[in-house]
């Protein structure tokens, strides 16, 4: 038995006057097991948020891996930027604060015993479970694309080994080749990805591959801070960017590793390096335990971030359905507080205040060219939406205005990576 | 510890506990306070090139806020921002990093 923190003697006070209402799934709030799946932008912020706002909380993260590396940032390591070793970040902060680490790969979740098998072996048993899993690619979404082709094709939306291949192509791709991405319908990672990649790749291109051109093959129409991209593609780098939207025939509809060629309705198209990337969904740990919808993305209630399926859990990040708000690390950091918020309330008897969200995505067109999208979120009766204002930077800038954005973007870095790993 | 807890009786007690400690209860982290860490740092106490917001004077804070809504002081992200958040945010805004040491 362990010794009792004042609160829960308090509490233990409280039950003896007598007030009754039995809820039989949850431990005692002083020694509640709260167990976090996967350590990236939500799963490194919701247990390192637990810790903070109850000490006495009992939290464990379980992570696949031991180094964690950023998509953020990931783009500026392509265009010449940044190393690898810049956007790798290790878990020691977490475990000094408190948080038990195991690395491991959770392969099941058994929600009726709340417990969590292993790759390791032993199970982990959880009062309340935070998922938050990241992507999954849907390789069967695109003909020809699948996890070997991927090796040629490389998709590099998971940042790590397929950020290095991606760049050696780059790097060894001749002067005066076409680079060509794939660019994927919505929702998928991180919205103005795609376009801050095309943008720091035109950088390397201008700085050492000058004749080189860079073809964006779209399944959408339009996408996100589109007239600052283009804006700025074109006064920075002319013409060597060309985008075309599915209409135009930007939509691939089939993609051959052999030949290098990319299909669309409109024709073939080959290149020199290819990027190709693909649909997704929800990491499998997530749609595999019964929480997703069949378009493969889990619903949630927006006040909590509580699992639309199962209560005790909490879905948040890229994984999660969260109305108005993209699926971007800021968004993943954000909607873990509201959820540890949530959950410590829940523990303590209590509920959460009614929540609000943020979200910024920086984008770097060049080195000293930021641009970015800023929202506030709440929860109405129209679900989760922006709240009044916000949107993005102004049109037709001055250079110092941007130059100040790319600064802020890296202060930017810093704050958030320093608030999920301490 | 592996006793089961009525919640009710809890959210008494906690409730009782609360009404006693009025500062503490002001000084409560809220989700929205708690996303400004992603640029200004844990407890607005930035490592990078965003300004640190911890510890300022309430007064300080909430002037700045309302400067940035407003558009009277310039700033590439904040006014953006600083529109979703109302007056009762602004004040609890103010309150909460005020006291961050
Ligand atoms: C090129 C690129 C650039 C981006 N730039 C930005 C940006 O500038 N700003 C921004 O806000 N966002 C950006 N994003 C988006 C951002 O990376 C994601 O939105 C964010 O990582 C989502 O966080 P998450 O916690 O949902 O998933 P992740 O951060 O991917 O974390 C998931 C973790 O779970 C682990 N995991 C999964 N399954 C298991 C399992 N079964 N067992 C154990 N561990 C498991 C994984 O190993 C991983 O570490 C970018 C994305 C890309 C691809
Ligand atoms: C996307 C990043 C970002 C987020 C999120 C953000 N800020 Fe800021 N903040 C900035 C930047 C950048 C500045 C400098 C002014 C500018 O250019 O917008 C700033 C300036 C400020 C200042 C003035 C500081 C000074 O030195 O005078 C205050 C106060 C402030 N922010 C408060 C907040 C509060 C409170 C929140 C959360 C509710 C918040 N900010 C969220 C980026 C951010």
């Amino acid at each position: 038995m362990k010794t009792f923190s004042r609160r829960s003697f308090a509490l233990m006070a409280g039950a003896a006057a007598g007030t009754a209402l039995a809820r039989p799934n949850l431990a005692f709030g002083a020694s509640a097991r709260v167990v976090v799946v996967g350590g990236g932008f939500g799963g490194a912020t919701a247990a390192r948020y637990l810790k903070r706002l109850d000490k006495q909380l009992n939290v464990t993260l379980i992570e696949a891996n031991k180094q964690f590396v950023t998509c953020p940032f990931s783009n500026l390591v392509l265009g010449g930027l940044r190393t690898m070793d810049n956007i790798t970040h290790g878990y020691d902060g977490l475990a000094k604060g408190g948080v038990r680490v195991i690395h491991a790969t959770v392969q099941g979740i058994d929600p009726g015993a709340r417990r969590l098998s292993l790759s390791t072996g032993n199970p982990v048993l959880y009062d309340k479970l935070v998922l938050s899993p990241g992507i999954d690619l849907n390789y069967g979404g695109l003909p020809g694309y699948s996890q070997a082709a991927a090796e040629r094709l490389p998709h590099a939306w998971k940042a790590g080994p397929q950020t290095m291949l991606l760049k050696r192509q780059l790097e060894a791709m001749p002067d005066g080749g076409t680079f060509i991405m794939v660019c994927p319908d919505n929702p998928y990672r991180c919205p103005p990805g795609p376009y801050e990649r095309a943008s720091m790749i035109a950088h390397y291109f201008t700085t050492k591959k000058p004749k080189s051109k860079i073809m964006l093959l779209d399944a959408k129409e339009s996408f996100s801070k589109q007239g600052l991209f283009q804006e700025g593609w074109q006064a920075v780098y002319g013409r060597m960017i060309e985008w075309l939207p599915g209409k135009a025939g930007g939509k691939v509809t089939e993609v051959d590793a052999k030949s290098m060629t990319v299909k669309t309705e409109f024709g073939d198209h080959k290149g020199a390096v290819i990027n190709v990337i693909p649909p997704q969904t929800a990491g499998e740990v997530a749609r595999a335990a019964g929480f997703a919808t069949p378009a493969g993305w889990c619903a949630v209630d927006f006040t909590t971030f509580q699992s639309k399926v199962d209560p005790n859990v909490y879905i948040v990040g890229d994984a999660a359905i969260a109305g108005a708000m993209p699926k971007s690390g800021f968004s993943a950091n954000s909607q873990a507080k509201v959820a540890a918020l949530a959950i410590v309330a829940a523990l303590n008897g209590g509920k959460s205040e009614a929540p609000a969200f943020a979200n910024t995505c920086y984008s770097l067109i060049a080195p000293k060219y930021g641009i970015s999208v800023a929202n506030v979120y709440r929860v109405t009766d129209k679900g989760l939406v922006a709240a009044p204002g916000g949107g993005v930077s102004p049109s037709n800038a001055p250079a110092q205005v941007r130059s100040q954005e790319a600064t802020y973007a890296e202060g930017w870095y810093e704050s958030i990576t320093h608030d999920m790993f301490g | 510890m592996t006793g089961r807890f009525p919640l009710a009786a809890m959210a008494i007690v906690i409730g009782a506990s609360m009404g006693s400690l009025p500062a503490a209860a002001q000084d409560k982290p809220f989700a929205l306070a708690l996303s400004c860490a992603a640029c200004h740092g844990t407890d607005g106490k930035s490592p990078g090139s965003i300004p640190t917001i911890g510890g300022r004077s309430a007064k300080e804070i909430k002037e700045s806020l309302i400067a940035f809504k407003s558009g009277t002081r310039p700033s590439t992200v904040m006014k953006r921002l600083a529109e979703g958040y109302t007056d009762q945010d602004i004040d609890a805004l103010a309150a909460y990093f005020s006291k961050r040491k």
